[in-house]
């Protein structure tokens, strides 16, 4: 027997990744002034060769690495989608990191690592892959959480989410075992082949005490309740820009990590998990609502709303069909420019240098700076569902695909929580334009505009570019399906 | 064989001395170094059983490195050992009561276990028996080629552990001197030896620097 190496080509961007943060970490140690902007830099453009290598590599599903790595448009989408808001998330961190002292090149360094993960998370096709696709995201992301580390907040919220996160990876791999132990496999396609030639018979009871504590785990990454109680205080207390990557990047690895596992290897077990789907996507879209109301903080409520967000994207998942997963990619689509859109405005709210981060810091932001306050009024009412913007199309879909599932107490549940979840963003439109105007901001730095810009655009024009995506997620959606 | 059977409750019986010891002794450092003898003990257990590449990882990882960090820990921090074991008849009924229910479980998996007819058949990366193949001949040829996508993200997960470890704790302090092997090595005679004549006078006038 002679060994033989698997085919790597497949994983072209997560190698160039990897290769990349290394060769910064080098750069790093051997450039003594400005090394930071110079990783920086570089870090978007090991990114953006990433993103260049996906879409060259990437064909029709294939598995390579011994059943553990899968390819398929599926993955290219949501790989894209990920490549997109670490990039635009570094991007936008350049100037806060200098202004705060906390220019050190470690950060690209840890944010092009926590970004090789979520590719692997994607692209997991086995449950140790997904495991250590987890633990190299998470690990990097409790780092930079705790990044100003000589401020009690940051240091406390990358502790807490350490210990938080320590203890939903334990809940994962307890479910993992399980399932490992009841099946004899941790290969997807071999998990899928398995359910699938049960038929209708029931699977055991340790068998779905395995499913659940995976489902359990899954949901504490992407923060759904009721595994949400670290996302305020680490949303609060990590410094913007980190926030602004948490809230992008690793919720859309997470969401696409939640579906492929749902969708491809339990796909045959529906019954099994529907239910703990709809459960959880129903809590948090309605804690998402309630729980924003009461914030001053504008970070805390960013949040609470992508609680909520990610409530909405489970309403696609909990249908279980192929439009359903369209529902899921078109959603997290929206999600991520709204997103990276309203943290590039949060990180513009800065008086004589210092952050700000109370809605009524806002309070006439229309009259002292027009631009910020449209903008950011463009990314809440998307983030409310308003047509014809961005955020509107995808809360259609997941809903068309919920209600084509019979999932109709969940669909208007979900619509309701949506006019709740509209008061609260539309309260700080109204603060920004009807107010008495407080100090105006500084100027925000170019990028961080251009980011705003380009986000502003994308939300506001999204329905005339949509029909590419549309198809491409529906193509993905398909190809996910075959499992 | 009769060898064998006597090796293996030698080993057994030390490692559950041991482990009691570990437990029990008043002084931490004594139960750092029963724990010591207890993971040597393991490792002739796992040389019993054909798995010499993990006695050798148990040797090298757990005693080399783990003991030797238990033992830092133990001698440089300042824990309380005598106030963290008050308490202990407190708990006792509690603790026995999980005692007996995990032993109960145990006795129930070890009376129903089975292994599936086709587990064998079944298993990931089939292993040839081994006194035809080295532990760590059979490791190698799976972990660098099935399994090198799962090997090399945990050496990146290490790494950005290390990393994390660097970036949280590293100070920049001034005025540390730090060795400078370059300018160690560029140092010339001249540049740092200076001759002086010295005027010859009274005590050793036979003449120093001539």
């Amino acid at each position: 027997m002679i060994p033989m190496l698997p085919k790597a080509t497949l994983a072209l961007p997560e190698i160039i990744l990897a290769v990349t943060a290394m060769a910064l970490m080098m750069v790093g140690a051997f450039r003594k002034q400005d090394a930071t902007r110079t990783c920086l830099w570089l870090g978007i453009l090991g990114l953006v060769a990433a993103a260049w290598a996906l879409v060259v590599v990437t064909g029709p599903r294939a598995v390579t690495f011994h059943g553990q790595f899968v390819s398929d448009y599926f993955s290219l989408f949501m790989k894209l989608l990920v490549l997109l808001g670490s990039a635009l998330t570094l991007v936008m961190s350049q100037d806060y990191l200098e202004r705060e002292k906390m220019a050190r090149f470690e950060y690209p360094v840890l944010v092009v690592f926590a970004t090789l993960g979520m590719l692997m998370m994607v692209s997991a096709n086995d449950l140790i892959a997904l495991y250590i696709g987890i633990e190299l995201q998470s690990l990097s992301l409790y780092v930079v959480a705790a990044f100003k580390r000589d401020e009690v907040r940051s240091t406390e919220a990358g502790l807490k989410y350490f210990v938080l996160g320590a203890l939903s990876s334990g809940m994962l791999l307890y479910g993992c075992s399980l399932i490992y132990g009841f099946t004899g496999t941790t290969n997807f396609d071999l998990l899928a082949k398995t359910f699938a030639g049960q038929g209708a018979a029931q699977p055991s009871i340790g068998m779905v005490v395995g499913i659940v504590f995976l489902l359990a785990g899954l949901a504490f990454k992407v923060s759904a309740v009721p595994f949400h109680m670290w996302t305020p205080d680490v949303y609060e207390g990590a410094p913007t820009p980190v926030t602004a990557f948490f809230a992008v990047a690793p919720k859309i690895a997470a969401i696409a990590l939640f579906t492929r596992a749902m969708t491809g290897p339990f796909g045959p077990l529906l019954a099994q998990w529907q239910q703990i789907v709809v459960f959880v996507s129903l809590a948090s879209m309605i804690l998402g609502a309630l729980a924003a109301i009461s914030q001053t903080n504008i970070k805390r409520l960013m949040a609470y709303s992508s609680i909520g967000h990610v409530g909405y994207a489970l309403v696609g998942l909990a249908a279980g069909t192929p439009s359903g997963v369209r529902g899921v990619m078109i959603y997290m689509a929206t999600y991520l420019f709204m997103n990276v859109g309203a943290f590039a405005c949060i990180l513009a709210m800065k008086r004589d240098g210092k952050m700000v981060e109370d809605i009524q810091d806002l309070a006439g932001l229309a009259r002292s700076q027009p631009k910020i306050a449209y903008a950011l009024a463009i990314f809440l009412f998307s983030m409310v569902g308003l047509p014809p913007l961005a955020g509107f199309f995808g809360k259609l879909f997941v809903f068309l695909a919920a209600i084509e599932a019979g999932l109709y107490f969940l669909s208007i549940v979900g619509m309701l929580a949506s006019v709740i979840g509209a008061f609260y963003y539309i309260r700080i439109i109204k603060v920004m334009f009807m107010d008495e105007p407080a100090r105006p901001f500084d100027l925000p730095s170019a990028p961080v505009s251009a980011v705003m810009g380009l986000s502003a655009v994308v939300t506001l024009f999204f329905f005339a570019a949509c029909w590419p995506i549309f198809a491409a997620a529906q193509a993905a959606a398909k190809a996910l399906q075959i499992g | 064989m009769i060898i064998q059977a006597l090796a293996f409750y030698v080993f057994a019986a030390v490692a559950v001395a041991s482990g009691v010891m570990v437990v029990t002794s008043r002084n931490p450092v004594h139960s750092v170094l029963f724990l010591i003898l207890a993971f040597f003990n393991a490792a002739g257990l796992f040389v019993l059983l054909g798995a010499e590449f993990l006695a050798m990882t148990l040797v090298i990882v757990y005693v080399g490195a783990v003991a030797v960090l238990f033992l830092f820990v133990v001698m440089m921090l300042d824990i309380n050992f005598v106030a963290l074991r008050q308490g202990f008849m407190r708990y006792l009924g509690i603790g026995a009561a999980i005692g007996l229910v995990l032993l109960a479980e145990l006795l129930l998996v070890v009376g129903s276990w089975a292994f599936a007819p086709k587990a064998r058949q079944m298993a990931d990366s089939p292993i040839k028996a081994p006194d035809e193949i080295t532990n760590a001949a059979a490791l190698g040829r799976i972990i660098y080629t099935d399994h090198i996508y799962l090997f090399q993200a945990s050496g990146l997960v290490l790494l950005v552990a290390m990393v994390g470890a660097i970036v949280l704790t590293l100070r920049d302090r001034a005025g540390v001197r730090r060795q400078r092997v370059g300018d160690q090595i560029a140092r010339r005679r001249e540049d740092v030896i200076e001759i002086r004549k010295l005027p010859a006078n009274g005590v050793n006038s036979g003449g120093a620097g001539e």
